[in-house]
């Protein structure tokens, strides 16, 4: 068995006294797609960003490829994990291919410039969501779809075998959720990365996620498949209304409510 | 595409410095001919007869070119701050004063100036001051609560209101018919005054610091991402950032200590910067550099040539900038959403 890209183990933290987790552990395997799906504020944010690093863990540990987070410089993680944020204010309009081309910032040598092999990276990540052809336009000009790709391909551009997504669907119209998401899917199953994102709606991690995370509270509920996991009865519990899971035979559907 | 475009813009800002560079020898009351300063200039290393007039050696190599050199140097090391904290701080509106550096400076030169010290004292005075302003702010704004940009602006602003205080104070007890006018014309900015050696104590402190700048600008571009972005892109934004802070401040520091508190260059050349090849820090330090040494070449020959008497620095570059800032603004193409 192979070592598995985000090991968790016995996560907790507190903002001083109010715990935000505890006891929360998880593995997350190449190809895989890890959808930690919860109700506002049960600390799927706060989760991330432990992964991350931005905030470090009151307690447990973090281990990508089997190495403790903790004794990583800020370049050698970001080689190994890269972010798309969930909330991207642009302060100025930067050509698309400029701010993928932030991504090979841990790879760049401190007191130099990307060089051509980096522009190549960049495109290439642009390349591979569908992006190329914008890449000389200002990013400021995206729609909510195109920046939430350009900010993938900056985390691809990264090259980290680890990809973390806060909510990439959160500002998305029906068709570009798809998208976002379908792209998500592919890039962990065809380049072996390991995807952790959070989701609002429990139908994205349904039909795209391998592995789905209940947070409530602050501690992991429940660790499994998509079907294992989303069940009406949890759900209901987790969000504490009347929840049905619909099937046609292959696909589910979570409803709120109940038929009446 | 447009990185070659830009990329030949830089490239023409660097020649049309090396121009004006060329023009400021020759303009002046006492008109050379480019070739004779060609002559004069090239006499220094290789064995060419002198066939002009002594006093044409002193004026283009003792007068001009020093104090061309000052005015690039100024220029540059204004117009980089600006660009370096301009995108720091996210903000359009903030110079490489906004620390309060210039006004720390000021009032370093005004009490040298009220104690008779020399040129050189003076210089010092004014460079110790501004460190110690800039020092202060970081103190208040460490201090406060949350420690943002938005702080660390708020305090440089406060820091800068007590030193305009104490710059008021000294001149409330100057002389008025020997030290006022000094410390007023000081504060008003002029490079009349610079020799070689001024140039070069100047020179070694701020070309470093531009040249480290330099190799950082790339950083800029991460860090205006914001510190959580850039934190994930592996990048320590309050370590990269204190860093480009000190280098920009000490370059200010010194050119304000060299050539007094001149205005607006810092706040406009960069967004003349970004109009020219946008907000990419790769394209946009070594641009607004440019740009800056030009301007700063330039208005200091309308100083020197357009009347009869020098007129200041900062009364020039507030003429001049204020249109050209408004007219940027209207246009919307100072590159800020």
């Amino acid at each position: 068995m192979d070592v598995p890209l985000v090991d968790i183990q016995d996560l907790g933290f507190s903002y001083g006294e109010a715990v935000v987790l505890h006891d929360v552990g998880m593995q997350v395997r190449q190809g895989q797609v890890f959808a930690i799906v919860g109700p506002n504020a049960a600390g799927k944010t706060t989760l991330l960003r432990c992964l991350e690093r931005v905030l470090r863990p009151t307690r447990g540990v973090v281990r990508i490829d089997g190495r403790d987070t903790r004794v990583l410089s800020a370049r050698e993680l970001s080689r190994n994990v890269a972010a798309v944020p969930q909330a991207h204010a642009p302060v100025f309009p930067y050509t698309v291919e400029e701010v993928v081309l932030m991504g090979r910032n841990p790879r760049v040598n401190v007191g130099s410039v990307p060089g051509p092999a980096d522009v190549e990276k960049a495109r290439e990540a642009l390349a591979a969501l569908g992006m190329l052809e914008m890449a000389q336009r200002p990013y400021t000009q995206l729609s909510g779809g195109q920046l939430q790709l350009v900010l993938l391909a900056r985390a691809l551009a990264q090259e980290a075998r680890v990809l973390l997504l806060d909510e990439p669907t959160a500002h998305l119209d029906f068709r570009n959720r798809y998208v976002v998401l379908d792209r998500i899917r592919q890039l962990a199953t065809g380049r072996a990365l390991a995807a952790v994102m959070t989701v609002h709606d429990p139908n994205d991690a349904m039909q795209y996620a391998d592995r789905v995370g209940l947070l409530g509270d602050g501690g992991l509920v429940a660790a499994g498949t998509a079907q294992e996991v989303l069940t009406a009865e949890r759900l209901e519990e987790l969000y504490q209304m009347p929840i049905e899971v619909l099937t046609d035979g292959s696909r589910r559907v979570i409803v709120a409510g109940s038929r009446t | 595409m447009r990185e070659r475009r830009s990329g030949w813009t830089v490239a023409m800002l660097w020649a049309a410095v090396l121009a004006a560079l060329v023009l400021s020898l020759c303009v002046g009351r006492y008109a050379v001919p480019p070739g004779t300063v060609a002559r004069v200039l090239l006499a220094r290393f290789l064995p060419i007869t002198p066939d002009w007039d002594p006093t044409v050696e002193t004026v283009v190599w003792q007068v001009r070119l020093p104090r061309a050199l000052a005015g690039a140097l100024v220029g540059a090391s204004l117009a980089a701050g600006g660009a370096v904290f301009q995108g720091l701080f996210h903000n359009p509106l903030v110079s490489p004063y906004v620390l309060g550096v210039s006004s720390g400076a000021g009032f370093g030169a005004a009490v040298a100036i009220l104690l008779g010290a020399g040129a050189i004292l003076t210089q010092a005075s004014a460079f110790a001051m501004g460190a110690v302003a800039v020092l202060l702010t970081m103190l208040i704004a460490r201090s406060g609560r949350d420690g943002s940009q938005v702080t660390l602006v708020l305090a440089g602003f406060v820091v800068g209101s007590l030193f305009s205080s104490l710059i008021s104070g000294a001149q409330y007890v100057a002389d008025p018919a020997t030290k006022l006018p000094q410390i007023v014309f000081w504060l008003m900015g002029s490079l009349a005054a610079v020799q070689w050696g001024d140039l070069g104590r100047a020179a070694i402190v701020t070309v470093p610091c531009l040249a480290a700048v330099m190799a950082l600008r790339w950083k800029l571009n991460v860090l205006s991402m914001g510190d959580d972005e850039a934190r994930s892109l592996g990048e320590n934004p309050p370590a990269m950032r204190l860093l480009l802070i000190g280098l920009t401040t000490m370059a200010t520091a010194v050119s304000v200590s060299l050539a007094g508190v001149i205005g607006w260059v810092g706040l406009v050349v960069p967004h003349m910067g970004r109009w020219l090849v946008g907000p990419d820090a790769r394209r946009l330090v070594p641009a607004s550099m440019a740009a800056g040494a030009l301007a700063m070449m330039l208005i200091d020959d309308v100083a020197r040539t357009l009347l009869a008497a020098e007129i200041p620095l900062g009364i020039l570059t507030g003429i001049i900038g204020a249109p050209v800032f408004a007219v940027l603004l209207q246009r919307r193409r100072s590159g800020w959403e």
